[in-house]
């Protein structure tokens, strides 16, 4: 029943769909943050810039953005990331287009969590004299990142499905091999199901670690 | 008051209903609604230029368009009652089996894992993946040519294995969701070849938009057979045969292929022989 797997790289597939998850989920992680700081913080320019940024990234289909790294940045404006070959600029656009996108969702679950963190401990960091940019290190950001996780979660699940946008742009991970097995073998439904199982092999275990993760983190109020 | 409110509740939905199925009556009769009679609905491809393409105004135009218009007419149904439905390629096997149309031609090539899963009438056109290239590109002319150039295509389509498997290793293979990009990509010169078969480069090629400004390679690098897909086991088969037989003999086939790719300087074969399928 199984035999139209022959001589293809599943593994390989799904290894590449890990590696643009892994990659764009610390990139979305660092960026997300630093938007939210920006957010949160004093200086009106960084505000607005954060402001602006979220709403308008998390408002643009992924395709788009994806599509238009490619396009518009490696084929217009001849930008590669230091690659040369097409596979290799593609791969490095399409964790450029998915971070710079999940970036906005991360920055807006953190955001969540730096409003459950009780007013009175920022007003207390300053008060010992803690500046601003010390008192989001030390004292909001880890109470903040502990209480999100169950919300990054839903990000990084939902990032992890969003990588298959990236065959829009030929970067061959699982969604580019299930187009190409479709078109040779005439098995879509299937094949859709193989593949739909391997996401769910992806994630199911990842929500599982960090819901336990997330509910030993939590800080109790 | 209860019981009221559920009537009420019921009442509006059904009211929704029957106004949302009203709504979809019109959608699917169209303009051409009133012709009466049976009707057929074929599977096309939607956007293709010069194959299969519905137009912003809503009518089919292409070379599969224009046969299987003929064939329908021969089955005995005018232009006005055939229903066109998009057959996209992952899709064509599943909408056969089913029953959503009463046959296909969508630049379907025919291969063994497809003509395991559905009958084939004709090949009614026989296609070679070919290359299009900028009309000034000199740099081109042989197949061997490609080795070390910038070839596109779409996503996990076949002529992107070929290229990868066979023709030209070691040329570098951007894919895209469409051939519209490639098209983008070629033009401005970050891509040096879209390749794909010939007939749907001509058709491209032949749009008022691109004239000009791209010519193809003429490499006959494969041969795809172009047949027209009907559930296993159809008697539809070989009454397509006979229609299709009768397009070539009486002129029509020519002067559907000149009317769809001419104008791309595209040489097409010669009309093929029915069950003659040239590997």
């Amino acid at each position: 029943m199984f035999d139209f797997l022959e001589g293809y790289d599943l593994l390989g597939a799904f290894w590449v769909t890990v590696k643009l998850t892994a990659l764009s989920a610390v990139g979305s992680l660092i960026w997300g943050t630093l938007l939210a700081g920006m957010r949160v913080g004093p200086v009106p320019v960084m505000r607005g810039f954060g402001t602006a940024y979220v709403n308008i990234v998390r408002n643009i289909p992924l395709t788009i953005i994806i599509v238009f790294t490619s396009l518009g940045l490696n084929q217009t404006m001849n930008i590669t990331l230091g690659a040369t070959d097409f596979s290799a600029i593609n791969f490095r656009l399409a964790v450029l287009g998915l971070t710079a996108y999940t970036s906005a969702f991360v920055c807006e679950a953190l955001r969540s969590g730096i409003n459950t963190v009780p007013l009175g401990q920022a007003e207390a960091a300053r008060a010992i004299g803690l500046s601003f940019t010390q008192t989001l290190r030390l004292v909001i950001l880890p109470q903040a990142f502990r209480s999100v996780v169950g919300p990054l979660t839903n990000v990084l699940i939902a990032l992890t499905k969003n990588t298959t946008v990236a065959s829009a742009i030929g970067v061959a991970e699982a969604a580019y091999l299930m187009k190409g097995m479709i078109e040779n073998e005439a098995q879509l439904l299937l094949i859709s199901a193989v593949f739909a199982f391997g996401f769910i092999v992806l994630t199911l275990p990842t929500g599982l670690i960090l819901n336990w993760v997330g509910k030993k983190l939590a800080v109790k109020r | 008051m209860k019981l009221r409110k559920v009537t009420a509740a019921a009442s509006v939905a059904l009211a929704l209903a029957v106004t949302a199925t009203a709504c979809g009556g019109d959608d699917s009769d169209g303009d051409k609604g009133s012709s009466g009679g049976k009707k057929i609905t074929i599977g096309i491809k939607f956007d293709q230029p010069g194959i299969g393409q519905k137009t912003p105004d809503g009518k089919y135009t292409g070379f599969d368009v224009d046969v299987a218009t003929y064939v329908a007419k021969q089955l005995g149904y005018s232009a006005g009652n055939i229903e066109w439905k998009e057959a996209k390629s992952a899709d064509r096997e599943t909408m056969l089996q089913r029953g959503d149309v009463d046959f296909i031609a969508a630049s379907y090539s025919i291969n063994d894992e497809r003509a395991a899963k559905v009958d084939f009438a004709g090949p009614y056109l026989l296609a070679h993946q070919d290359v299009l290239i900028r009309a000034n590109d000199n740099s081109i002319k042989d197949p061997k040519d490609l080795n070390n150039k910038k070839l596109c295509s779409v996503t996990g389509s076949t002529s992107a294995q070929n290229v990868k498997d066979k023709l030209a290793p070691k040329a570098q293979l951007q894919e895209y969701g469409g051939y519209s990009e490639c098209l983008t990509g070629v033009e401005n010169k970050a891509i040096d070849a879209l390749t794909t078969d010939d007939s749907i480069l001509a058709g491209y090629a032949s749009q008022a938009e691109f004239k000009g400004k791209f010519k193809l390679g003429g490499f006959k690098m494969t041969n795809e057979n172009y047949g027209i897909g009907v559930k296993k086991g159809s008697d539809l088969k070989a009454k397509i045969n006979t229609a299709l037989e009768k397009m070539v003999s009486d002129g029509s086939w020519d002067k559907a292929v000149k009317a769809n790719f001419g104008p791309a300087n595209y040489k097409n074969e010669p009309a093929p022989k029915i069950g003659n399928i040239v590997k």
